[in-house]
């Protein structure tokens, strides 16, 4: 089976930093799940087929992981001993913390009012900025190595993601 | 029993003989069951040449069950004994159905399934829909010539788990041995793409008679990868006669009347539905039991206006896949119409304006599921063609979560999520002393656990007191290649374990369908012995196979000691499957899959690392 003690970017053979080759990626993923996905397995013994189980949804999460930004940043973080998953630990500055509660507020606002026009803008906004903080990310955890400075900048990314989420989700309830 | 016995040697590259596999589309309004022959894949036609099985189950007042076109025939003079559309009711409790007075039959309500009150007893929608399957079935077996190696059966892709595992109980029953769940519109992905070499991102729409899905897939050098799923798995086709059956009732002022009635006039409305495809306006004449004439006429201005609702109603659903997947209408190549009722014009044309191009429309959209779940049953038997190397990549359509404090849901694993899919959570204990945790598994997309489905419900025992927050309990879901969840439960601080796995099975236990099962055979007349025994020789049979074949391909992985013992089980386990003592074969299969486990590990991580070193890459671009 596939080398359970592997991190990700090890069993997708990219190097361990924040920003990837998302073909290198894709293919890497399409290759590994050709060799282990349950379908290849499917007429195999029954422990064959339970580590294909296992091997496959592995290869799913690594995937999972290493695509998106904000958990390949926490999964790079955790590689380096840094505690991301404590959830406790929520520490934002201040201005930040501000003018996401005023943001919040003009979703909720826009989304009561159903005004797809401002949340469509709203969204372009933050998926812009979330742009930002990731270019930033790259250089704080690839060139910089700052990894408690780079783990502040995930917590904004993730709450600029979440925020975006939202306002996706406003804007399908707007459409029905 | 010949059970591997069409030999194709420019087409198998396995040493071993091919075997008999078929794809089912169990359908609300029709089935159907196909194969591969000689590459193509084929629907299997009934010995008047009808290639569909309507899905309807007659029982009779001789106790004879009739099943398909004469139950259909029938149906008008007995509809409580006549069930059709029992897709609906899988998995599904009477509180589900959105109107239960619209179906003339006695419903009984169950924890978690209803069941139907026939002459012939009380039915549960899981033995009703075996009944149809055990006819394709036996076409299959009569047609292909010997007992089938493997199915697999398609199931709408917005199918919860509940469903899902109905679906594989009926087959169960049905004594098909299931390779696999497939979702419909990846089944239909799966027999256009490969017919037309399609590259590119498709939307596949699958309006069936019951049930409606909407599945975007990106289809990339032998890839199909789905990348958002959505529907409602109560639209369909059945949705629009009944808009016609209550515009008839308006328009000619008919009184209340009989279930016979009723059923007459359901007949009427799709009758008429399905000429204004062809035509621009319909008669629809009839006489009921009361002596009432119906005599109408309906035009496509008049269907296209009473269905709008229901129109607009599929692209919801079109609209939040699209969302999910991170595209616009326009990034869409093309989209593939499955399902009878897209046949309707209206249909067409608000898919057409939706993605400003014209569906395609170029296959038969009632087979092309049961084409595509024969092509993967081809696969997962074994039968492989070389240099036909694609791969399935599928979703959940629905969260799967936890109910947490104040009857809210944790999203454990998110809808869209590529399965397999394993992922942990961890939770703890509320009060000092705490020594037990209700765990309470949830489907769906709500907030608040009384809006999503309730799947299963156990207690986790046995955790030593502890002062609150200080337990560690780790939650475990896994979903596997057919869609279907088991969730396990663990504590794990102070070395003491406890845990318990589920896997919900929605008002049938494991013991319910072992009676079903014995009942079906008594009436059938076969021993159930001799078919446990079939049974495990076909699985014998492919653990020999799949072994030779390994050893011969990765002879080198084995140290001769190693070898040599292999070699020595899988004779001892030829002797066993050449008697007739099931309980020797089963014990010998378990040594040979136990003595194989090792071996199986280095060839999946020498499969693993030939795949990043390149070669399999090269096989795919």
């Amino acid at each position: 089976m596939i080398d359970f003690s592997r991190n990700h970017f090890e069993l997708f053979g990219v190097p361990a930093q924040f920003r990837i080759d998302e073909l290198a990626l894709e293919r890497a993923y399409r290759a590994l799940q050709s060799e282990v996905h349950p379908d290849r397995h499917a007429s195999a013994s029954d422990a064959d087929r339970r580590m294909s189980l296992q091997a496959s949804a592995r290869v799913n999460e690594g995937y999972r992981t290493l695509r998106d930004p904000v958990l390949r940043a926490e999964y790079l973080l955790s590689l380096q001993g840094l505690d991301v998953k404590d959830e406790t630990d929520t520490a934002l500055p201040f201005d930040f913390l501000e003018t996401a509660l005023e943001r919040r507020e003009a979703v909720s606002d826009a989304a009561a009012a159903g005004d797809e026009r401002a949340l469509e803008i709203m969204l372009h906004e933050v998926r812009k900025e979330s742009g930002e903080r990731e270019r930033e990310l790259e250089r704080l955890l690839d060139a910089e190595h700052a990894w408690e400075t780079a783990h502040e900048k995930v917590r904004e990314l993730k709450f600029l993601t979440k925020l975006a989420q939202d306002i996706d989700a406003a804007i399908a309830q707007a459409e029905t | 029993m010949a059970l591997l016995q069409i030999s194709e040697p420019d087409e198998s590259p396995a040493p071993h003989e091919r075997k008999l596999a078929v794809g089912i589309d169990l359908g609300t309004t029709n089935s159907l069951v196909a194969t591969v022959r000689h590459g193509i894949p084929v629907v299997l036609p009934d010995e008047q040449g009808r290639p569909l099985l309507p899905s309807i189950v007659r029982y009779c007042a001789d106790g004879a069950v009739h099943v398909g076109y004469e139950a259909q025939a029938e149906q008008a003079r007995d509809p409580q004994n006549s069930v059709v559309s029992v897709k609906r009711f899988m998995g599904r409790g009477l509180a589900d159905l959105s109107d239960d007075r619209r179906f003339p039959y006695r419903f009984i309500d169950e924890p978690g399934m209803l069941k139907l009150a026939t002459r012939a007893g009380v039915k549960s929608p899981v033995e009703v829909s075996a009944e149809i399957l055990r006819v394709l079935r036996e076409r299959a077996e009569a047609s292909l010539g010997g007992a089938l190696a493997g199915a697999v059966v398609t199931v709408p892709a917005y199918f919860d788990d509940a469903q899902r595992q109905a679906t594989k109980d009926a087959a169960t029953l049905a004594g098909l041995p299931v390779l696999r769940l497939l979702n419909e519109p990846t089944a239909a992905a799966i027999a256009y793409g490969l017919d037309n070499a399609a590259e590119g991102t498709y939307a596949v729409y699958d309006l069936g008679g019951g049930t409606f899905d909407i599945s975007i897939l990106k289809l990339s050098r032998g890839v199909f990868e789905v990348l958002a799923t959505n529907g409602d798995s109560a639209l369909g086709g059945d949705d629009f006669d009944h808009r016609v059956y209550c515009w008839m009732i308006e328009s000619a002022g008919i009184p209340p009347h009989s279930p016979e009635d009723t059923r007459l006039l359901m007949l009427k409305a799709r009758e008429a539905k399905e000429n204004l495809t062809q035509h621009r306006t319909t008669p629809i004449v009839a006489t009921l039991s009361t002596g009432f004439e119906v005599d109408l006429t309906l035009t496509s201005e008049i269907l296209t206006d009473i269905t709008r609702t229901l129109v607009t109603k599929t692209l919801t659903p079109v609209k939040r896949a699209l969302r999910d997947a991170a595209l616009a209408p326009g990034d869409i190549k093309g989209v593939v119409m499955v399902g009878g009722a897209t046949r309707m014009p209206q249909i067409q044309k608000a898919v057409g304006e939706y993605f400003g191009q014209p569906p395609l429309t170029n296959l038969n959209p009632d087979q092309v599921v049961a084409l595509g779940a024969a092509i993967q049953a081809n696969v997962l038997a074994g039968n492989r063609p070389t240099g036909e190397d694609w791969l399935l990549l599928d979703v959940i359509p629905l969260s799967l979560g936890l109910e947490t404090m104040g009857g809210l849901v944790e999203k454990i694993i998110p809808r869209n999520s590529t399965i397999p899919v394993a992922r942990a959570q961890d939770f703890t204990t509320f009060k000092d002393g705490q020594t037990a945790m209700a765990i309470h598994v949830v489907q769906g997309e709500r907030e608040k656990v009384s809006d999503c489905r309730s799947l299963a419900r156990f207690e986790l025992r046995g955790i030593p007191p502890m002062v609150a927050g200080a337990a560690r309990i780790r939650v475990h879901f896994q979903v596997d290649a057919d869609g279907l969840l088991a969730v396990s439960a663990r504590e794990q601080t102070s070395g003491v374990e406890a845990s318990v796995t589920v896997k919900p099975s929605y008002g049938l236990s494991d013991s319910e369908i072992a009676r079903m099962l014995q009942e079906s055979f008594a009436h059938a007349g076969e021993d159930m012995e001799a078919r446990a025994l079939a049974e495990a020789q076909v699985e014998a049979d492919m653990l020999i196979a799949a072994t030779r074949h390994a050893l011969e391909q990765d002879r080198d992985l084995l140290s001769p000691e190693e070898h040599a013992n292999v070699t020595r089980v899988v004779e001892e386990l030829v002797g066993a499957r050449a008697g007739s003592d099931r309980r020797a074969l089963a014990a010998a299969t378990q040594a040979l899959n136990a003595a194989t486990t090792e071996f199986a590990a280095r060839r999946m991580n020498r499969g693993v690392q030939r795949a990043l070193t390149g070669r399999r890459v090269d096989a795919l671009t």
